[in-house]
């Protein structure tokens, strides 16, 4: 009797011992692999945003670089002096002109993902459901336009919408319009252009989503009573939720700081973060308060997309 | 034939107590689905081939055959997911064509279940309840009503990844019959069950089909789950039907090679007919080394070549040589498989022919067992074995 408990103990103890060292082990290879993104996210994200943050904190000077040192340490009298400047916040917080910058850069991105998100989706759902021969050249054609600079194609859109443009041309040739449209440097300009550009980062996830979906779960649902129309927005929408928020984070994010779009497509009056930002950068040299405004645009953007994966996050322990 | 009211006494269909002929016997009795001349074309495949069917309610017909033979395709034309190329559906009476499937009153279960994974068992249950535009309390009340049944009733919140394959089932099932369908159709019901969860769902299956008198539509390969569940069993080959029959007729009156091949195992030799009588027939058979006489009449031209077919269990295996020279063969035991209930010989018979026979293990100890290359004689009695000519 005595030997068997001995025994026992004896098992217990050995297998304790090798998980010890199985845990181990693992803790090191997990912490080289896991290592690797959060270093890259560390040096060329946080550090960045660090710097910037610092950048907003000084007073614009006349220098190079063109702002004040936080820290000056006095030498005779051993102080070290830590000059913090709010000032650049406290205007940003009192001049509206940055605040409708920030809600109508929103704005804009927010109506172009949605429509961003209305034209992929058909493109996405028709992929997915393509014969296998044809799935592989359909995604490389989604893929194709990034073969070409990113600028070129801007410049295209400038080609077509202008006043003597090809749309101009093709609608006034065709007897719909007798006078030629504005369509270059409005805000209608700058949609065309997001849609445009930033249409593949909506398709692909969206395309991801919709491919592992059982097709008999559409059957189940017809077959259960619901006409095609609902059994869409409650079998195939929710399913491909996770690839809707995903290619909606995709495009939204950086149609929000979107530079080159509303620069070469939108009039004067089309108010973008992103334009903001490199005229108090490069025309005001105001680096201090072009971090700031990076900064808070920063926190805009990622306080709400953290409480939404923090949701979607929860759901999927569920 | 009289063995064939034998038949149904035994195996005794919907209702054991019930003498009356079930309705599929009764010459007046309206179907309840009928099957007019349907084929479906995909391209030039042709999966369903000018099949008519007659499925009557309360039953549980089995569509049976191997993949590509159509099964399902005819299945899903039930359903409404595939139109016929051409012929007529009519289910109570009504003329399918046209008919949406959300409009259908059939529900099906299918192979995968296709549970909705985003919604709980509950309102996976509920769904096409809410579609009906039941109300609140009405969908709470079928939905437990449903749960209970399938004893699932504390599973209710979670999420279908959360089940196991035979709850997944029976979700699946609960699902499909909550809107009460006038039929039923199950695609491979239990394919995705281990063997122990499929013999314990089978009998479960059946239980409920008798208890709720929904007609039932099975589709399936597995020879030995239609054979259980079904009242008929339709088996299907290359899109067509090849015979409808009760699970017995099928298995011991098999009309053709293909149907006594795919059902169970069968010993077929081929031979011509010498002797036709009106009830009984002799035939000479080179594989078999022995005049075969089979006591039952068959249509056709005199020295036809026709394929006797027995069944293994039919056979009766002995030392000593019996007093009959018909349907008499002698052999060498080749092979041996002792499956506790009965054990399995391949016998090589003189011809060279080798054939399957299976003897029950009666006793425990069967005194001096058979053994490899032992000869033994085999026999069988005149009405064991059937003629097939096609």
């Amino acid at each position: 009797m005595s030997s068997l408990s001995g025994n026992v103990w004896l098992s217990g103890f050995s297998t304790w011992k090798a998980r010890f060292i199985s845990l181990r082990n693992i803790n090191w290879g997990r912490f080289s692999v896991i290592s690797v993104p959060y270093l890259w996210l560390a040096v060329f994200f946080f550090i960045p945003f660090l710097v910037v943050f610092k950048i907003s904190l000084s007073e614009s000077a006349i220098a190079v670089p063109p702002y004040t040192d936080l820290l000056d340490f006095d030498m005779e009298e051993a102080y070290l002096n830590i000059k913090l400047n709010l000032g650049n916040y406290l205007y940003l917080w009192e001049d509206s002109f940055y605040f409708d910058a920030y809600v109508s850069s929103i704005k804009i991105a927010a109506v172009s993902t949605f429509f961003t998100l209305l034209v992929g989706f058909p493109i996405a759902y028709l992929i997915a459901r393509s014969d296998d021969k044809y799935r592989g050249i359909l995604l490389a054609l989604v893929i194709l336009p990034f073969w070409t600079s990113f600028l070129l194609r801007v410049y295209a859109w400038v080609g077509l919408l202008k006043k003597q443009g090809l749309v101009n041309e093709v609608l006034m040739s065709m007897g719909i319009i007798n006078e030629p449209l504005t369509m270059l440097q409005t805000d209608f300009a700058v949609y065309i252009g997001i849609v445009y550009t930033y249409l593949p980062f909506m398709i692909l996830p969206l395309y991801s989503a919709l491919e592992k979906m059982d097709i008999s779960l559409l059957e189940a649902a017809e077959d259960l009573g619901a006409r095609p129309i609902q059994s869409f927005f409650m079998i195939t929408v929710p399913l491909a939720m996770p690839g809707i928020i995903a290619g909606c984070m995709l495009v939204f994010i950086p149609a929000v700081g979107e530079y080159v779009i509303p620069a070469l497509l939108g009039g004067s009056d089309t108010l973008m973060i992103g334009r903001v930002l490199w005229d108090e950068f490069s025309l005001n040299r105001d680096w201090p308060m072009a971090s700031a405004v990076a900064t808070v645009m920063l926190v805009f953007l990622v306080l709400p997309i953290m409480l939404i994966r923090n949701k979607s996050g929860k759901e999927e322990g569920m | 034939m009289n063995a064939s009211e034998l038949k149904s006494t035994i195996t005794g269909v919907a209702n054991p107590v019930n003498t009356e002929l079930p309705l599929w016997k009764q010459p007046d009795a309206t179907p309840f689905v009928r099957i007019e001349n349907i084929t479906k074309k995909f391209d030039d495949f042709t999966a369903v081939d000018n099949v008519s069917l007659n499925i009557y309610k309360k039953e549980l017909f089995c569509l049976l055959g191997g993949s590509g033979s159509g099964k399902s395709t005819l299945l899903r034309m039930l359903a409404g997911f595939e139109n016929p190329t051409s012929g007529r559906i009519i289910i109570d009476g009504v003329d399918m064509e046209g008919i949406q499937p959300w409009n259908r009153p059939i529900n099906m279960m299918f192979q995968s279940y296709a549970l909705f994974p985003h919604l709980s068992v509950a309102d996976n249950i509920a769904f096409g309840l809410k579609r009906q535009g039941a109300s609140k309390h009405d969908v709470k009340t079928r939905v437990a009503e449903m749960l209970d049944m399938v004893q699932l009733g504390h599973l209710g919140k979670r999420k279908p990844h959360q089940l196991s394959g035979g709850q997944r089932q029976r979700v699946a099932l609960a699902r499909s019959l909550v809107k009460r369908p006038k039929l039923l159709l199950l695609d491979e019901p239990l394919g995705a069950l281990d063997k122990k969860l499929r013999e314990e769902t089978q009998f479960e299956i059946m239980n409920l089909q008798e208890d709720l008198g929904v007609t039932f539509v099975v589709v399936t390969h597995d020879q030995e789950e239609a054979m259980t569940l079904a009242t008929r069993i339709g088996v299907m080959n290359q899109g067509l039907i090849v015979q409808t029959d009760e699970p017995h007729d099928v298995y011991e009156y098999p009309n053709s090679r293909f149907v006594a091949e795919f059902i169970g195992s069968v010993n077929l030799f081929e031979g011509f007919v010498t002797e036709d009588n009106v009830d009984s027939v002799r035939i000479e058979s080179k594989e078999a080394g022995c005049p075969l006489f089979v006591a039952h009449g068959i249509s056709c031209a005199p020295q036809q070549r026709v394929h006797v077919a027995l069944r293994p269990e039919k056979i009766n295996m002995t030392r000593v040589k019996p007093a009959q020279d018909d349907n008499c063969m002698k052999g060498e035991i080749i092979e041996i498989a002792y499956m506790g209930s009965l054990s399995v010989y391949r016998v090589r018979l003189q011809s060279g022919k080798e054939i399957r026979v299976t003897q029950p293990n009666f006793a425990r100890d069967m005194g001096e067992r058979f053994t490899w290359n032992e000869q033994v004689f085999l026999s069988w009695d005149v009405d064991s074995s059937v003629v097939l000519t096609s």
